[in-house]
């Protein structure tokens, strides 16, 4: 049997874009999304949420190999994206901490003309819990905010620091652990906290 | 794409996507009754349910004039779509114009059940073969109310030409 998607996706798919957009206004901050859905495994429910709301037949997606078929047939089915053959032609990406590299450097960063065609990347961690604390402060952020996000890459805050450094161009992050998300947009700087 | 829906004949060829077209354009075409009586008669136990929600929109018609002319938008059309997936596995889908979203998931059920091999001889003659029928016969009035009104105009010689 085939796992469903929103049961209606006017709605659903318009708080979930509510959902995204606030949690990319404001970094770090984490927020419920995709309760309703059920997803196959290993994909979570918010990163489903993510993906069922922003791609669409224009958007080519890139699935990270360690994703079984049944996580690839039900994405592309529910939102009729075209897979993307190469990780910087893709719009959107998933990809799973705990399974996959994480190399930003390697997805689509935009142009000079258009910093918006930068592969957004769904990033599905294991919790907001445990894990190193980053430090996160830019536009969007009073101050100084923190985030913790396991599994992460050792060379995460090097690779996020060469991504600002790319500014405007550089890719932008939608971290989701099971129902719940936090963004990580381009303009966001992110410094080592305490373990 | 390597992966393929279950339902996705691994032998699709052009003769069966051309059947499979011909299949799904007749029951586009059905009315509500046209589908709803053989299904539940012959298939009560198909067992389908809604993968996505049946959903009206919008499509945009396009036409090109004497049909090699510069495209251009003719107008929108409202169409209802309609995804199924019967017990069996096979998916089932119907775009229908205009917003009976019951006919359009009847249509759905009918085009899963025909992709069902046991099945498809019985779709063809039960659900098909008279939906096939009352096109054809009503093309033909409107082809007969037509040629009724036809003129044939000639243009005779008139001599001015003439040497």
């Amino acid at each position: 049997m085939s796992a469903l998607a929103f049961a209606d996706p006017t709605f659903e798919s318009q708080a979930a874009f509510r959902r995204i957009m606030r949690a990319m206004s404001a970094p770090a901050t984490v927020l419920s999304c995709g309760e309703a859905l059920a997803p196959p495994p290993p994909l979570a429910r918010a990163a489903a949420a993510a993906l069922l709301t922003l791609a669409d037949f224009e958007t080519p997606l890139w699935i990270a190999p360690s994703f079984p078929a049944a996580v690839r047939d039900y994405l592309v089915f529910h939102t009729g994206a075209p897979r993307a053959a190469q990780l910087d032609k893709a719009a959107f990406a998933l990809v799973d901490l705990a399974a996959d590299g994480l190399d930003l450097a390697r997805f689509a960063q935009g142009t000079a003309e258009y910093p918006d065609r930068s592969t957004t990347i769904v990033v599905q961690a294991a919790s907001f819990e445990a894990g190193p604390r980053l430090l996160i402060s830019g536009p969007g952020v009073k101050g100084e905010a923190s985030l913790a996000v396991s599994p992460l890459p050792t060379d995460f805050v090097a690779q996020w620091a060469a991504n600002r450094a790319r500014f405007p161009l550089g890719v932008d992050l939608i971290v989701v652990a099971d129902a719940r998300l936090a963004a990580l947009p381009r303009s966001a700087a992110i410094a080592e906290g305490a373990r | 794409m390597t992966a393929r829906a279950p339902t996705a004949d691994p032998q699709s060829g052009p003769a069966e996507i051309a059947a499979r077209r011909r299949a799904m354009a007749l029951f586009a075409r059905a009315r509500r009754d046209e589908l709803a009586e053989p299904i539940a008669k012959r298939w009560p136990d198909h067992g389908a349910r809604d993968l996505k929600p049946v959903e009206s929109g919008l499509v945009m018609l396009r036409g090109r004039i004497g049909g090699d002319g510069a495209p251009f938008n003719l107008g929108e059309a409202t169409v209802t779509r309609a995804v199924v997936e019967l017990q069996t596995g096979e998916r089932g889908f119907a775009h229908i114009l205009g917003r009976d979203a019951e006919t359009a998931r009847l249509a759905a059920i009918a085009d899963g059940l025909w992709q069902r091999p046991a099945m498809r001889g019985d779709v063809e003659t039960i659900v098909l073969a008279p939906i096939a029928e009352r096109l054809a016969a009503e093309a033909a009035k409107t082809r007969a109310e037509t040629a009724a009104t036809r003129v044939d105009f000639f243009t005779l010689v008139r001599g001015e030409d003439a040497e």
